[in-house]
């Protein structure tokens, strides 16, 4: 495609969407840390939303795999073990801890003009940005 | 059980989404975070996704009474910016940087069954736990 980042624009396009349709439907925040986060909490009570939408998830990428397999690495496995374990540890804990990630901050909170959203998103990249920094750094290019 | 397709299908499309902008592969993350070799690409990610999303939230939100499956739309109502807040995004964010993953592209990877993605979910799913727990408290 000839537009410079249409593939972006288009895909986050479709993030939206999938955002509004979810308010439209069930009147609630796309946040995928928070739909995943209450699943693991007892005293949940929606549940069966929240887990299509999860397997509506997979779903997507199962459809990935089939129509647009470039969407995933061709190559895995190469990040060390233990790399991964805390970076998935870090990220929920993280964003269940202040109440949202890329989806809930980023896209839905930015576009309420909330203003923990804002702050939340510009301190998870800054935060981010140090890291893959300190990783290159200390690390070579492990990250 | 309409409800659910429809949950199930917002996250299709959502899914496909994030494949088609770049977010499910790791290294485009780690590129976009990279202030020593920048790429910008995932800006725009953002930028669609806003453009829909606030057109959506301003222009139609407020014509509708309430959702097809719920009593009321439920909008975040807190604007307190508090030591949970900021410290939550920063965990969050080193987490992010560590392994490019955030929970979305996370769960969408599970397609591929590769260890990445299993071990990612699984930690960040024992992560969730841990911080509701810790919580409670």
């Amino acid at each position: 495609m000839s537009i410079p980042f249409s593939d972006q624009l288009i895909g986050g396009a479709l993030i939206g969407l999938a955002s509004a349709l979810l308010m439209r439907w069930h009147g609630r925040i796309f946040g995928v840390s928070g739909i995943v986060g209450a699943l693991v909490k007892s005293e949940t009570q929606d549940r069966n939303w929240r887990l299509s939408l999860v397997a509506g998830l997979v779903t997507g990428g199962i459809i990935l795999r089939f129509v647009y397999p470039d969407a995933f690495p061709s190559t895995t496995g190469e990040t060390p073990l233990l790399q991964l374990v805390l970076a998935g540890f870090l990220v929920g804990f993280g964003s269940v801890m202040g109440s949202g990630c890329t989806s809930g901050h980023g896209v839905c909170g930015i576009s309420r003009f909330s203003k923990r959203s804002i702050i939340a998103t510009m301190t998870f990249m800054a935060t981010g940005a140090v890291t893959v920094f300190a990783v290159k750094t200390f690390f070579g290019h492990g990250g | 059980m309409i409800g659910n397709l429809r949950a199930f299908n917002a996250g299709i499309i959502f899914a496909i989404g994030l494949g088609i902008a770049g977010m499910t592969r790791p290294e485009n993350v780690i590129g976009f975070l990279d202030v020593t070799d920048w790429r910008p690409a995932l800006m725009f990610v953002m930028v669609g996704a806003i453009a829909v999303y606030s057109s959506f939230f301003w222009l139609v939100l407020p014509r509708l009474a309430k959702p097809t499956h719920g009593d009321k739309f439920q909008i975040p109502t807190s604007t307190v910016v508090d030591g949970k807040l900021i410290i939550g995004a920063v965990i969050f964010g080193a987490g992010w940087g560590i392994g490019g993953y955030c929970p979305g592209p996370a769960l969408a990877s599970l397609a591929t069954l590769s260890t990445d993605a299993l071990t990612v979910v699984a930690s960040m799913l024992i992560g969730m736990k841990c911080q509701a727990m810790f919580s409670k408290k």
